[in-house]
């Protein structure tokens, strides 16, 4: 396992480099580059703007620059927010929670029902279930979320009026239990197309296994049918899905812009939007990083789940 | 294949269906057809649609704003401007459908250059090229796609190249896996022997053997193109008025939607009608051109 | 025999309708295992001889693509007989392992990967005899003893990928024999392993019947392995018994030229130089059967009009050696007890 997870960790580093260079070259094509801010200030002269520039050391070579840049974001110094000119790290920090629970709701009601989707369509293949379920994921993969976003709404909430139409709380309650209320709606939303594809990849994890000698062997050794599926069959088929939600992740916070942008959840989203509306490129750019940061640490905390998971890897 | 080692899913464990498999191929190449009507019947619609529309697209009657559908003479109803709904779609269709599509040839084009050249040479050269590849997937593509939206001017064509710049890298994937498996082949072998120059043996020898895959990947990367122009156009950085599209006509839906639903209802469906389209085709293609591509 | 077998198998038929028609693989297929016995079925691969034991166990495919036909009477020590082919699943479910168990072919894809050997062993105890988990697993630890796996308790908490092919075919067998089944059938358990292996893990099977008494169906297309296993032995061909017999008459005295083909083409080290004698041609399609004898096509002894017109009956050269050919008793005998060539 150690011998897997170093391999795994080494190529982490290389992806951390590789998406610090490019984070890095983002920066430098943004419109005015990063003396941006200081190009809209009245009165500059090109006099003071070189001034500047050699302050924050823009006439250096560029490799010198990305190291500086780099050095500063290792340490936690990832610029200053245009608008209020709070530190960036900070910024993202206090709208990262509303984006985790929202992410983390919306995955948990997509593992369950996808996984009760896709292992019923395997054990009851081409049946009208199976093929409703089928179609279902590849319309639902079609529905733009943004969409299904409104259409709940209009749903649920205009018309039914069971959910509320946005935000995360109602003003004057702060109860946790108005809180779920909010929630309830975007995490919905969310889920679905993490549901459509976790169901399909489900489905055919559980057909490969269910194919297996092992399962085979179960079977001949008299056990319950549930104990088969479950004990046998799922604990087997669930291994590749651990990968798979790792590299869902991308799609998870893509998903989480759009939701939170519809039903105004005060997440990383809606701050990442907010900071393009007004030209924020610290806040724009921190965010870049952020969510690529986020996707390297979950893909690998996704493999090491698998490595302890899996006895094959743990104990070897 | 012995009837012994068949199928074991059928054990006392599932409940086969009599059916089996030729139904399945038969319902796929049905939703394969659903598909490629969808996107027939949206492509005519969109092109020749407005020639048959008495109303016109850019009319504005303010009397006659927010009219239902099917509720009087405007088939879909009218907007907030009193301009008629199906005349809009019709017209934001050609420019959705359009820059979908051309951003599906750009993003192709570009990713099956990377994955060839990363796939035919290897070594140091094709793992760079990859770790590239997987270091831009760490980017969520809507994060990437708005970052560039706001670093540019928003026309239709660099929204385009931007939408391409966002869905080349999973052809460059495939495209790879592909090159590298068949550069071992006999026939690319010979090819090399023969002292065939690079750049013949990629784009003569081995591009048209991995054609089956790229066709598969062009369908459904159509899908997606239409569907990130739809975001980015929703969130107001993409295609900018007065020119439709289906994503910028949910931009202001939004506002209305308690008093005139449809504003947002109809673009919607559209878009979720033609990515379909393009989904269940792109399904059917890779069922019948290669099942080992398959998920399933 | 006087005591009444206990697994008595008469006239069963496995039949699968696929795609491409119905293929018929196991056609009438009859024979009794006795207390304590071990019968072999032999025969090349597609003579159905796998799919006769999948039947009996009923791991074959549900209807509608498979269906199965005939009876196989389980009389066990405790119970009255039964028919498994049409118990009902939840029965079936409670003789598949305790009364009536099976090891596979390939001990590396039969195990569980992610449960240890423990708890593998432990389930059939546990959901038999609703024994609960520190008491099963206690039993466990005996039976990987009682299999020669050495240090068995720090096995208990191993993973089928730590171990050695022959090891795990013996956690197999361990956890074939938890609840000390009546029958054990065993579909080429060897095959897969190497010779030395194979030979521990044959004389493995040997003792452990001995000391249980229980009956072993053997299956395997190596007629090594079955001289040294079987009491009698059943050869199948397409699907059918073509000879049946104790083991010494058999490899003696074999009446169906099928037999006597195979037996020739086991390589000797008396005939060291002598080119390899293999049965021309090939196992017939099951889905395509010839009329009349089914191996008549390979057969040298074939007479056109008697062995091509109908499939032949199932006679009794003596009352335990059994054979379908008609012209048996034509053929001529070599001093070694062969069929010559004519």
């Amino acid at each position: 396992m150690a011998g897997y997870l170093l391999r795994r960790l080494g190529q982490s580093l290389i992806l951390l480099l590789l998406v610090s260079v490019i984070g890095f070259a983002l920066l430098h094509l943004a419109p005015g580059g990063p003396l941006a801010q200081f190009t809209l200030t009245p009165g500059m002269t090109q006099a003071d703007l070189q001034r500047i520039a050699h302050q924050m050391g823009l006439d250096r070579p560029l490799p010198i620059q990305y190291w500086e840049w780099f050095r500063l974001m290792l340490t936690g110094d990832w610029g200053r927010s245009y608008r209020d000119t709070q530190p960036v790290l900070w910024v993202i920090g206090s709208h990262l929670p509303a984006t985790f629970e929202l992410m983390i709701t919306a995955t948990l009601i997509a593992i369950l029902l996808g996984t009760w989707v896709g292992v019923l369509g395997a054990l009851r293949r081409y049946s009208v279930f199976d093929y409703l379920a089928t179609v279902g994921a590849m319309v639902a993969l079609s529905i733009p979320t943004f969409w299904f976003g409104l259409v709940v709404i209009y749903a649920f909430s205009v018309k039914l009026g069971w959910l509320p139409a946005g935000g995360m709380y109602t003003i004057g309650n702060g109860s946790f239990l108005d809180y779920l209320h909010h929630l309830i709606g975007p995490a919905m939303v969310l889920a679905l197309v993490t549901v459509a594809i976790w169901s399909r990849y489900m489905r055919s994890s559980m057909l490969e296994v269910t194919n297996q000698d092992f399962v085979r062997t179960a079977i001949a050794k008299g056990l319950p049918r549930r104990v088969v599926i479950v004990r046998h069959a799922l604990r087997n088929a669930l291994l590749p899905m651990i990968t798979l939600a790792g590299l869902q992740l991308p799609t998870l916070l893509g998903g989480a812009l759009v939701t939170e942008t519809v039903f105004t959840w005060p997440g990383m989203g809606r701050l990442f939007l907010d900071s393009i509306g007004y030209r924020d490129y610290p806040v724009v750019m921190g965010l870049l990083m952020f969510t690529a940061l986020l996707v390297l640490i979950g893909n690998l905390a996704a493999d090491l789940l698998y490595a302890v998971y899996d006895p094959r890897i743990r104990l070897d | 294949m012995t009837p012994a080692s068949a199928s074991t899913e059928a054990l006392p464990l599932a409940t086969p269906r009599r059916a089996g498999r030729g139904v399945r191929r038969f319902a796929r190449h049905r939703l394969a057809l659903i598909g490629t009507c969808t996107i027939l019947f949206l492509v005519l619609a969109s092109a020749f649609g407005p020639y048959l529309n008495p109303y016109d697209d850019l009319h504005i009657d303010i009397v006659h704003r927010f009219t239902a559908p099917f509720s009087g003479p405007h088939l879909l109803g009218t907007d907030q401007l009193g301009r008629d709904m199906l005349a809009r779609l019709e017209k934001a269709g050609r420019i959705s459908l359009t820059v979908g599509f051309a951003a599906m040839v750009l993003s192709i084009a570009a990713g099956t250059v990377i994955g060839v050249v990363a796939g035919y040479y290897g070594g140091i050269v094709g793992a760079a090229l990859m770790r590239f590849v997987d270091a831009v997937l760490c980017f969520p593509s809507i994060f990437l796609l708005l970052a560039l939206a706001a670093f540019i001017e928003p026309t239709l064509l660099t929204i385009t190249i931007i939408i391409a710049a966002t869905a080349w890298m999973e052809v460059a994937r495939l495209v790879e896996a592909q090159i590298r498996a068949l550069r071992d082949r006999d026939f690319a072998v010979a090819a090399m022997a023969l002292g065939a120059p690079d750049h013949v043996i990629m784009f003569r020898e081995l591009i048209p053997n991995a054609l089956a895959p790229i066709v598969v990947a062009a369908t459904l990367n159509v899908a997606r193109a239409i569907l990130l122009e739809s975001y980015i156009s929703f969130l107001g950085y993409g295609i900018q008025p007065p020119i439709p599209s289906w994503g910028n006509m949910l931009n202001n839906a939004q506002d209305y939607l308690v008093t005139a639903p449809w504003l947002a209802i109809l673009p919607g469906a559209a878009i979720t009608l033609a990515v379909t389209g393009f989904n269940f085709l792109g399904d059917g293609l890779r069922d019948a051109l290669d099942p080992r591509l398959d998920i399933r | 025999m006087t005591a009444a077998p206990v697994l008595d198998v008469s006239d069963l038929r496995v039949r699968f309708n696929t795609d491409s028609g119905v293929v018929p693989a196991v056609n009438g297929v009859s024979f009794t295992l006795a207390r304590g016995e071990t019968l072999s079925l032999v025969g090349e691969s597609g003579s159905g001889k796998s799919v006769t034991s999948l039947a009996i166990m009923r791991l074959t495919p549900t209807a509608p693509i498979c269906e199965v036909g005939g009876s196989a009477i389980l009389r066990d020590a405790d119970g009255p007989p039964r028919n498994l082919l049409t118990l009902p699943e939840a029965e079936m479910r409670e003789i598949r392992g305790s009364r009536v168990a099976m090891i596979f072919q390939e001990p590396a894809t039969s195990l569980n990967p992610v449960l240890t050997l423990g708890e593998q062993i432990a389930e059939p105890i546990r959901y038999h005899r609703g024994t609960p988990r520190a008491t099963a697993l206690r039993e466990a630890e005996r039976l990987l003893d009682l299999v020669g796996i050495p240090d068995a308790r720090r096995r208990l908490s191993s993973y089928p990928h730590q171990l050695s092919g022959g090891m795990r075919q013996r956690a197999m067998i361990a956890i074939a024999l938890a609840c000390e089944p009546a029958v054990l059938i065993a579909d080429e358990p060897t095959t897969a392993l190497d010779v030395t292996v194979q030979a521990q893990i044959l004389e493995l099977l040997r003792e452990l019947q001995a000391r249980t008494g229980m009956a072993l169906l053997f299956i395997t297309h190596n007629l090594g392995v079955v001289a040294e296993m079987a009491d009698r032995v059943i050869v199948m061909y397409a699907g059918r018994v073509v000879e049946q017999a104790p083991l010494q008459t058999l490899f003696r005295r074999p009446l169906m030229p099928y037999t006597d083909g195979l037996l020739r083409s086991v390589p000797r080290l008396s005939s060291l130089h002598e080119p390899l004698e293999a049965i021309p041609g090939n196992v017939p399609d099951p889905a395509h059967l010839p009329s009349g004898c089914s191996f008549a096509p390979r057969c040298e002894h074939a007479e056109a009009g008697r062995c091509d017109t109908a499939v032949p009956e199932l006679q009794s050269a003596t009352p335990d050696h059994l054979v379908r050919c008609v012209r048996w008793h034509e053929l001529t005998r070599t001093a070694d007890g062969l069929l010559a060539t004519q």
